[in-house]
């Protein structure tokens, strides 16, 4: 039992958080019959997302991705990809998949020449950077909720659902 | 100018919003102008990007000119399989924005700036799914044009209207979660956002393309994409949605909404997994398929059921999902479920526009919502009964309309490729649609009531003439959509050799089909 904890969930702790926390957040939107707690369990399932998003993110030992006094470098690195062209994608692949297995060692196109910008000594910021627009989602998604459910309010004075469909069947139909 | 032309689809219905929501508000003649203005700049560029496309290639654009992957660029992209989806969308736009134009002036004045802002972000979000070249983008872009059809739904002056947006919004919200999560995995193991770029990867990368992970990212991106285009037991959301918005909403939301996440569904699948992985190493085309064949069995026996007219209508959209599905699913044996796939995506558009225009023009001239309420609607209006006879003509499936030809690609396609359950399938289907419609004829024409239909029947206004009450901006859309029904229909072998082209563009495709 020790033994499986220590292979399969503490290397993969994050994980499985997220998906405790997304099956939380389902479970409550479909089991819940209040209007407030299924939005509730809407948002934990966002949530849960944002943090396995930002669990790609992350590498052992790394620091923010901020690139200071190494302005030159960046420079030419820049302009060697793009006098290559299109650099394969499946270059960035592998360093997220050396990553994953905790492994450092110097990345093979950038190693030597740009040894000053390192990959594995900073955090992807591309997760963070697409979960701050999921976030952005996520409120808006929550605001256009409740507003909705302000106006149910309003129209049938309970948030509950059961009541709400009570309420439903007995009105006739119109347009 | 020629250049900037995918910008100039996104922008204009954008700028079209933000003016529409600074000026609206203090006088509302300003908004339909505006509306007016900024789809059809859309709509002339979308023209434009597809016959460019058609004659000289591909269109990629990359915003600010940061090429992938050195940033999270935004790319979009147009190539023959979304050129002739953007035509359509903005011609639906188009006319749903003349629809709207009595309507919205009629029930809420001092909503109109706000419907015609959520409108062209509709718009907007609609057309970024279809060019977006990069899969977070097109989550962006999803949640977009969702967020807006909730409001749009919501808007209604019946409160069920509230009730259907609210479960509207948390299927659609979980649909779109489960299709971000599938990004993430797909990201995880590819290390790129870019569609072209996870299918070059997948493509080369055999260690990769095998993975669980990719299989994973498969499923939860299907399941997402499934939930939005309501596909058969994910569709619990899109009847009452539809039925219970108002009807300038429902005009512009039930053609576009399915039909293009169905066109997300072909590119995730062609566009971004490959054909090769998609139909040669998962091959799952069979069970697929049968869920096709199960959603259109469904969708036209509930369709049976009803007795509203809208709700009716979205039961068949439910089916014609499930034709969509099933066809271009079949691509694993053959391209005519794949052609047929994308031609009733265009044809379908059309019909459900037209169909919907003419329920709209129902409940406001007659009264009607109820299937039994319709009495005698041929008399009472005439035009508006032949643009519903032309809709409903192509929902059967009746040459010479754009309906018949694309269930006929499908047909053969399921023929061709053996999948026997489809064909049947869809031949019940048309049978079940022709007895629907031929059941509203009847009442339209002879007027008489089924048994059950009480007498609520004759409470419907006196009629007037058609033509000087329905103002000529309610009329033309239904017009439009009808001669486009048929013409799309007459000139099929084109539209079918543009959607060949499609094909041969997709170098997934022509590795992974005969």
């Amino acid at each position: 039992m020790s033994e499986f904890i220590e292979n399969q969930i503490s290397p993969y702790f994050n994980f499985w958080i997220y998906v405790i926390l997304m099956m939380i957040g389902l479970w409550a939107v479909i089991a819940k019959r209040n209007l407030i707690k299924k939005l509730i369990g809407l948002s934990i399932f966002q949530t849960a997302i944002i943090l396995f998003y930002v669990s790609i993110g992350v590498k052992e030992g790394a620091t923010i991705p901020i690139l200071d006094h190494h302005g030159p470098a960046h420079h030419e690195e820049t302009e060697e990809k793009a006098d290559h062209g299109k650099p394969a994608p499946g270059h960035v692949a592998q360093n997220g998949a050396h990553h994953e297995h905790g492994e450092t060692h110097d990345d093979p196109h950038h190693g030597g020449k740009h040894h000053a910008i390192d990959p594995d000594t900073m955090a992807n910021p591309l997760p963070h950077v697409l979960m701050l627009t999921a976030i952005v989602v996520g409120v808006s998604t929550l605001g256009v909720a409740l507003a909705i459910s302000q106006m149910i309010y309003k129209e049938f004075g309970t948030l509950e659902e059961d009541e709400i469909l009570e309420k439903l069947k007995t009105e006739p139909l119109h347009d | 100018m020629i250049d900037q032309l995918p910008a100039i689809i996104v922008l204009a219905p954008l700028i079209g919003a933000m003016i529409t929501g600074l000026a609206g508000p203090g006088d509302h003649r300003v908004c339909f102008p505006v509306v007016l203005c900024s789809l059809s700049i859309a709509l002339v560029a979308a023209i434009a990007a597809a016959v460019q496309v058609f004659t000289t290639g591909t269109i990629d654009y990359f915003v600010g000119g940061w090429e992938e992957p050195l940033g999270i660029g935004i790319h979009l992209r147009i190539d023959a399989l979304n050129a002739f989806l953007l035509v359509v969308i903005g011609i639906v736009a188009l006319l749903v924005s003349f629809f709207s134009f009595r309507r919205v002036g009629d029930r809420n004045t001092e909503k109109t700036p706000h419907f015609y802002v959520l409108f062209q972000l509709l718009c907007l979000g609609v057309f970024g799914i279809t060019i977006a070249g990069d899969a977070f983008n097109l989550f962006v872009l999803v949640e977009v044009s969702s967020l807006t059809s909730y409001a749009l739904i919501a808007m209604g002056s019946s409160r069920r209207g509230s009730h259907a947006a609210f479960n509207y919004l948390l299927m659609g919200t979980t649909g779109a979660s489960f299709y971000l999560l599938g990004v993430g995995y797909l990201y995880l193991k590819t290390g790129t956002l870019n569609m072209q770029g996870i299918h070059e990867v997948l493509a080369n990368n055999t260690t990769v393309a095998q993975s669980p992970a990719v299989t994973i990212a498969f499923i939860f991106i299907l399941v997402g994409i499934w939930i939005k285009m309501a596909f058969f037991p994910l569709y619990g959301w899109l009847p009452n949605a539809y039925s219970y918005a108002p009807s300038s909403s429902a005009c512009l939301l039930a053609p576009l909404m399915t039909k293009v996440s169905v066109y997300v569904m072909i590119r995730a699948m062609l566009g971004v997994f490959g054909a090769e992985w998609v139909f040669v190493h998962l091959g799952w085309s069979r069970l697929v398929v049968l869920l096709a064949v199960v959603a259109i069995l469904a969708g036209s026996l509930l369709a049976l059921q009803q007795r509203e007219i809208k709700k009716m209508l979205c039961y068949l959209i439910v089916a014609e999902v499930g034709y969509m599905v099933g066809g271009a699913w079949l691509a694993d044996e053959n391209h005519w479920g794949l052609t047929g796939a994308l031609y009733h995506i265009l044809a379908d558009a059309m019909m459900t526009l037209c169909l919907f225009v003419a329920a709209g023009i129902f409940s406001k001239r007659l009264g009607a919502t109820r299937i039994d309420q319709l009495e005698g609607f041929f008399r009472h209006t005439p035009l508006t009964a032949a643009g519903f006879t032309v809709g409903a003509l192509a929902m059967i499936g009746v040459p010479p309309t754009c309906g018949f030809f694309s269930k006929f690609y499908l047909i053969r396609g399921g023929i061709e490729s053996g999948h026997w359950e489809f064909v049947i399938a869809l031949l019940l289907s048309s049978i079940v649609n022709a007895i629907l419609f031929f059941r509203i004829f009847e009442i339209g024409f002879f007027g008489k009531s089924p048994p059950e239909g009480h007498g609520q029947h004759s409470s419907f206004p006196a009629p007037k003439s058609e033509l000087a009450h329905a103002t000529g901006t309610t009329l033309l859309p239904l017009v439009v959509s009808a001669i486009l029904v048929v013409l799309l229909g007459v000139f099929n072998g084109q539209v079918v050799s543009l959607i060949r082209i499609a094909f041969e563009n997709l170098p997934a495709v022509t590795s992974g089909l005969p």
